[in-house]
């Protein structure tokens, strides 16, 4: 976006660059920034689209920097102001360039139409490649696969920068921000979205995004619902929808069970996908970086370096975040964390394991270091808590934080912060534990 | 007589669920906000309830087909759709600036259009074509 001209290319010898950034992703611009800020001479930001801003420039709406800038900004603009940044700080960014290899060891290969392959040396290295979303291919609904099927940022995509309208009768599959943000844009456009449906009893996204989304323009919105058949030969003609039976096994191929007798037809020529996002890590893995099978991102300490000495880990490929907001926050520690790494002999000190505990999906960072400086500690509830609910991280049997939530919901992310002042009971700790529980359950059991 | 109506706030993230009891089109009591802009926002809905509004608009000449473009302040909400169909229509020419009137007071709602990026025309950079 804005003006760039096309960035010189990485000039390898001279030792390479102190970090390399994989992705111009609001995560990989943000550790850029801070790696500078933080000292770092060389930096490089690599990023296969022919602009930089990662997801943000199709995401049109508005919803972003309210923390970060106290604005009200779309995905294009909260991009343009860290693109701005980048630029006024030298950072390098080589763009229309794709990353094929890591290596776990500082090198990375590259490819693009004008340079063929290119080698790129690095101190350290920041993964920032994202997410990608999930297929149709994943749900194990039966019936052809026929054209109209597309997932909710493909389509947010086509509409918002190709200018091409995937259909005029849309039904959406879940109830995420992507589909929310989806539902709206359709029937800006014209279209009509005949339903939502979701398969859990409650949305998977942000209310503010049930309301100015869905409510206010009367889509129907279908809970404890889903697709079990779509219909037609060469194009969708239309979903077969059915009650979810919470009591029943699932079906054949890890369907969701139905109850008999509940189907029902909906006629549409488009169905979008907001089902979940996968963060992308197939460079990762292919570095020897260990994942964690709850987030699918890699597993972390507090300075968000994974396993790999060097390698680092910024923003939806971490965990997959639901505000902009906290990507660059988060990423801007990863910056100034990559930027003081030394080398591979940096003192290892002893880690302690943080654990997922009551009403817990996941958390990141899941090791810290017995003399860690600060960690924030992020999670998500593995289902809601519609009352006043407490954030508590014990060390071992001893709770050394906690934070009072209106309620907790799988959809927004929880972050409580540490201090060094937890540094004694690290020492000789087992473990550290996040939970969530409602203040009224908390006091029953106290007694 | 006193009506107890459902709110969601949609100023921040938050999404607040305000409780409100409403008696003859005024706002009696509230609970559930978390900060004083809920009570703006309850307010706002009872006497007028606005929207911001993005969307796109057709481009020629530009490296890009479409502009992203935005209500520079919330529109009438009963206003949101009528603009939107009005700005399928409209069509600029590149380049455009992040902040540049895409359409003055639309619809006499007082509320400007406004493109919420940077799109370079064409020949200016090869955006979108990487072989340039
Ligand atoms: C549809 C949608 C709507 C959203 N709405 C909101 C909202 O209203 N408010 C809000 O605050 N947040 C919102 N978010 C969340 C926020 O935008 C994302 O969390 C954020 O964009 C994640 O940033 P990222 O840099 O981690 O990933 P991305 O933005 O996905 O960037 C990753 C970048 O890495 C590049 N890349 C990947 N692999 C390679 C490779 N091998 N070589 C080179 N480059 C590579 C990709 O091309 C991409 O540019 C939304 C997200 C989505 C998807
Ligand atoms: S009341 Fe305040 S905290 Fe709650 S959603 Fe509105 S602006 Fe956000």
């Amino acid at each position: 976006m804005g003006k760039q001209g096309i960035y010189p290319g990485p000039s390898g010898g001279e030792g390479g660059y102190d970090v390399a950034v994989i992705g111009a992703g609001p995560a990989g611009l943000a550790v850029a920034c801070a790696a500078r800020e933080a000292g770092a001479q060389r930096v490089l930001v690599i990023e296969r689209n022919t602009e930089p801003g990662g997801i943000l420039p199709q995401c049109i709406h508005n919803g972003f920097g309210l923390r970060i800038f106290d604005s009200d900004l779309t995905g294009p603009e909260y991009a343009m102001r860290w693109i701005a940044r980048a630029e006024a700080l030298d950072v390098e960014i080589l763009l229309d360039t794709m990353v094929l290899t890591m290596d776990g060891a500082g090198r990375l290969t590259a490819t693009n139409g004008r340079q063929g392959l290119i080698d790129i040396e690095a101190r350290a290295i920041v993964a920032g490649m994202g997410c990608r979303e999930r297929p149709l291919g994943a749900l194990a609904i039966p019936g052809a696969r026929p054209a109209g099927v597309y997932t909710a940022g493909t389509a947010q995509r086509l509409v918002n920068m190709d200018g091409y309208m995937p259909g005029e009768r849309t039904v959406i599959l879940g109830s995420g921000d992507i589909g929310m943000i989806m539902a709206r844009r359709m029937t800006l456009e014209g279209a009509q979205v005949v339903a939502m449906v979701e398969a859990l009893p409650y949305i998977g996204g942000l209310r503010r995004n049930l309301v100015q989304c869905v409510r206010d323009f009367g889509i129907p919105l279908y809970l404890s619902t889903t697709i079990v058949e779509v219909r037609g030969r060469e194009r969708v003609e239309a979903v077969v929808i059915a009650d979810v039976d919470p009591d029943a096994h699932s079906g054949p191929g890890g369907r969701l069970p139905t109850k008999a007798g509940s189907e029902r037809e909906l006629a549409c020529d488009t169905l979008l996908l907001s089902v979940g996002l996968i963060p992308e890590n197939e460079l990762s893995r292919m570095a020897g970086v260990a994942l964690d099978p709850l987030t699918g991102g890699p597993l972390v300490d507090e300075r968000l370096q994974t396993n790999v000495p060097g390698v680092f880990a910024a923003g939806n490929v971490l965990h997959v975040y639901d505000l902009v907001d906290d990507v660059t926050e988060s990423a801007l520690r990863a910056g100034r964390y990559a930027a003081e790494y030394t080398g591979p002999d940096e003192a290892p000190s002893s880690t302690v394991a943080v654990r997922a505990g009551e009403n817990v999906r996941h958390v990141v960072p899941q090791r810290l270091h017995a003399d860690m400086a600060e960690a924030h500690i992020q999670f998500r509830a593995r289902t809601p808590i519609e009352a006043p609910t407490r954030a508590i991280v014990r060390i071992d049997d001893q709770v050394v934080a906690t934070r009072r939530l209106r309620y907790a919901r799988p959809s927004e992310m929880v972050t409580v912060p540490l201090g060094p002042e937890v540094r004694p009971r690290l020492a000789d700790a087992r473990e550290v534990s996040v939970h969530l529980l409602s203040v009224e359950e908390e006091d029953t059991k106290r007694g | 007589m006193a009506e107890h109506q459902e709110f969601i706030c949609v100023t921040c993230p938050m999404g607040c669920a305000i409780q409100a009891v409403i008696e003859d089109g005024e706002l009696k009591e509230i609970e559930g906000e978390a900060c004083r802009r809920g009570i703006d926002w309850v307010r706002q809905e009872l006497s007028d309830p606005r929207r911001m509004l993005t969307t796109t608009v057709q481009v020629e000449g530009g490296v890009l087909p479409l502009v992203p473009v935005r209500s520079r302040d919330a529109l009438p909400k009963d206003e949101i759709l009528p603009v939107a169909a009005l700005l399928r229509h409209v069509v600029l020419q590149a380049p455009v600036k992040e902040g540049q009137i895409v359409v003055a007071d639309v619809l006499s709602t007082g509320v400007d259009i406004i493109a919420s990026r940077d799109l370079d025309a064409n020949e200016e950079r090869g955006l979108g074509h990487p072989d340039v």
